[in-house]
């Protein structure tokens, strides 16, 4: 008697190209309801690709649904239940603060105004000034503010933070998680301040050259990944682990084993034997994306999405 | 556990009908609203146009008070009246021109266009309500302002009258007021909406389409187009033709000399004939079609 968590997402053989670049190659991706989900990728990757083409901003090939809406066709209607935030450079800044919330308020049969006002009332933003008036900082925090005050069913971030200082990051995400999100609502987010958001993440998805190489809940990734730190006696006993990463940091080494790696002698690796070897710890996002996308990005990408499953 | 995965999709569908009654013209309403808070100059220059023209007026009756008389040309009572209805019509296509070059244009450069793109409004309703500006929202107000404005000029040369002790029945007798702002919103109608739609349709069109310069994509097809007219039959059809639209030259909308004022008194409107006459449609079909472009053109385009 589980629910069945319902598909937000769901995109099959997603393809997009540039001309000659092909931005998605047959993406496939599947996103339920109640998630946070982090969307990591090089520069280039095609983050952005799969983003505006999930918010109707561009036409692709391949099949997609956004809430049981095609995105390209639909994009108006669909836009009832979606909110997105590009990046902070988006809002009109000619407009009025009041004027934008009269906008929003008239054009949006989901914005709850008196909602909106009450979070703005916890900055300094007063409802005379213009956008252009604004800090980078207070722009973000205006268009935060719209945002939360719609009653959407999916939100999509795509940088939303980018040239904040950390004060302003972590509060972003701090309201986001208090005052926004429920277990009735999805959330993606793609940004290049991968440590900030990791206990903020309900699922991690890396996408490189176009295609999803790794898609698991964060539960997964904490009880699949593991670091462990050796000196340098023991790093050739390690080694016979088969890390799938392996740096050095003030002489002692720090190797990434997946566990769920298919080894030679077909059984997986046990936490204890490597914690026998030295400390072990769960891996940052970041460690295991460089890990993954790092150093040769033409192998890995087809290894890790053997090892995806 | 199944009665909440029912009742979700239920109370979805209960919400998706009650906004469909209200989508077709709040966000109309509302993009227009924006766009005048955006363009300020849609409004702000005719006024200023009009607050200009009335000082004029104004320093001409002071001068009238020490002569002791209106100056006024006995033969055409109407002259300043025309005058300033005649200024406020070249302001109104002037902003309409400026206006319409940058419509789809600014939202583009600032990247706006992902803020608006983010709400529920679709690029049919967002092309409407840019498109309204010229043929619509400019056209009436020109005509208030004016209106107004001449009401002002009215009282004003009534003013100086009495002050200098003749009387003003012949002022109010010779300028049939209310016949001539009823012309003037006919004209405005026909010959400055309806009649040139194809052009700011076009220019309308056009700014959605470069990266920069779009006044110089809106105007050298439009050379090239009559040049090569000239080169190879040595004729300016073309060129009389996109003039005649955009100043607005409607052949059909009133019988009488060319030379007349459109509001004259003497003015024969002739709504039927204008209604009836090919140019009009014609004209309306390539407006209908150009806006149609534009519409598909927001949707492709993204950010500059």
């Amino acid at each position: 008697m589980t629910v069945q968590a319902r598909t937000i997402i769901e995109a099959r053989g997603l393809r997009k190209t540039f001309g000659t670049t092909v931005a998605l190659d047959g993406l496939d991706l599947q996103i339920e309801e109640g998630r946070i989900v982090g969307l990591i990728g090089p520069n280039g990757a095609g983050k952005s690709t799969a983003l505006n083409a999930i918010l109707g901003l561009i036409p692709y090939e391949g099949e997609l649904k956004v809430l049981g809406r095609d995105p390209w066709i639909e994009r108006d209607q669909l836009m009832r239940d979606v909110s997105f935030i590009a990046d902070v450079a988006v809002l009109p800044r000619w407009v009025r603060v009041s004027h934008l919330l009269e906008y929003v308020a008239g054009v949006h049969p989901r914005f709850d105004r008196a909602k909106a006002e009450s979070f703005l009332a916890r900055t300094t933003i007063t409802r005379d000034r213009k956008v252009r008036d604004l800090s980078k900082g207070m722009v973000t925090q205006l268009h935060l503010a719209l945002v939360m005050a719609i009653d959407a069913r999916l939100l999509v971030l795509d940088e939303p933070t980018l040239g904040l200082d950390i004060l302003y990051r972590k509060q972003f995400y701090d309201s986001l998680l208090n005052d926004y999100f429920d277990c009735s609502r999805t959330i993606i987010v793609t940004t290049h301040q991968v440590e900030e958001i990791q206990n903020v993440l309900t699922d991690l998805m890396f996408i490189n050259r176009g295609r999803i190489v790794l898609k698991c809940s964060m539960e997964e990734f904490e009880s699949r990944y593991l670091e462990l730190m050796v000196h340098s006696e023991r790093v050739a006993a390690a080694r016979l682990f088969q890390p799938i990463h392996e740096r050095q940091v003030l002489g002692r080494s720090i190797l990434l084993f997946d566990l769920m790696f298919d080894h030679d002698a077909n059984h997986k690796l046990d936490r204890r034997q490597l914690a026998a070897l030295g400390d072990v710890r769960t891996p940052s996002i970041a460690d295991l994306f460089v890990a993954m996308l790092g150093d040769k990005p033409g192998s890995q990408a087809g290894q890790a999405q053997g090892v995806a499953r | 556990m199944n009665t909440q995965s029912n009742a979700v999709p239920q109370s979805l569908d209960s919400q998706r009908i009650a906004p469909a009654a209200l989508s077709a013209t709040r966000p109309l309403y509302w993009s227009i609203r924006r766009e005048l808070w955006e363009n300020r100059s849609i409004y702000i220059a005719p006024l200023a146009v009009a607050a200009v023209a009335l000082f004029g007026f104004s320093l001409g009756s002071i001068a009238g008070i020490w002569e002791k008389s209106l100056r006024l040309n006995p033969a055409q009572p109407q002259a300043p009246y025309d005058m300033t209805a005649g200024l406020m019509m070249l302001t109104g296509i002037v902003v309409s021109v400026f206006y319409c070059l940058d419509a789809l244009h600014s939202e583009r450069r600032d990247r706006s266009i992902l803020f608006w793109k983010s709400l529920p409004v679709s690029d049919v309703t967002t092309v409407l309500a840019k498109a309204s500006i010229p043929l619509v929202i400019l056209p009436l107000l020109t005509f208030a302002i004016t209106v107004a404005m001449q009401w002002l000029m009215l009282l004003q040369s009534s003013a100086v009258l009495l002050l200098s002790g003749q009387s003003v029945a012949t002022l109010w007798t010779k300028v049939s007021f209310l016949q001539m702002s009823w012309l003037l919103l006919y004209h405005l109608l026909t010959a400055h909406a309806l009649w040139p739609a194809p052009v700011y349709c076009w220019l309308l069109l056009v700014s959605g389409w470069p990266r920069r310069a779009t006044f110089l994509w809106a105007v050298l097809p439009l050379v090239a187009i009559a040049g090569v007219e000239q080169i190879a039959f040595h004729t300016w059809h073309f060129a009389a033709l996109v003039g005649s639209r955009l100043i607005g030259a409607a052949p059909t909308v009133a019988k009488t000399s060319p030379n007349m004022f459109p509001t004259d008194p003497m003015t024969h409107i002739a709504p039927g004939s204008f209604l009836t006459s090919p140019g009009l449609w014609i004209g309306l079909t390539i407006a209908a079609a150009f806006l149609a472009a534009a519409v598909r053109l927001r949707r492709d385009q993204g950010p500059i």
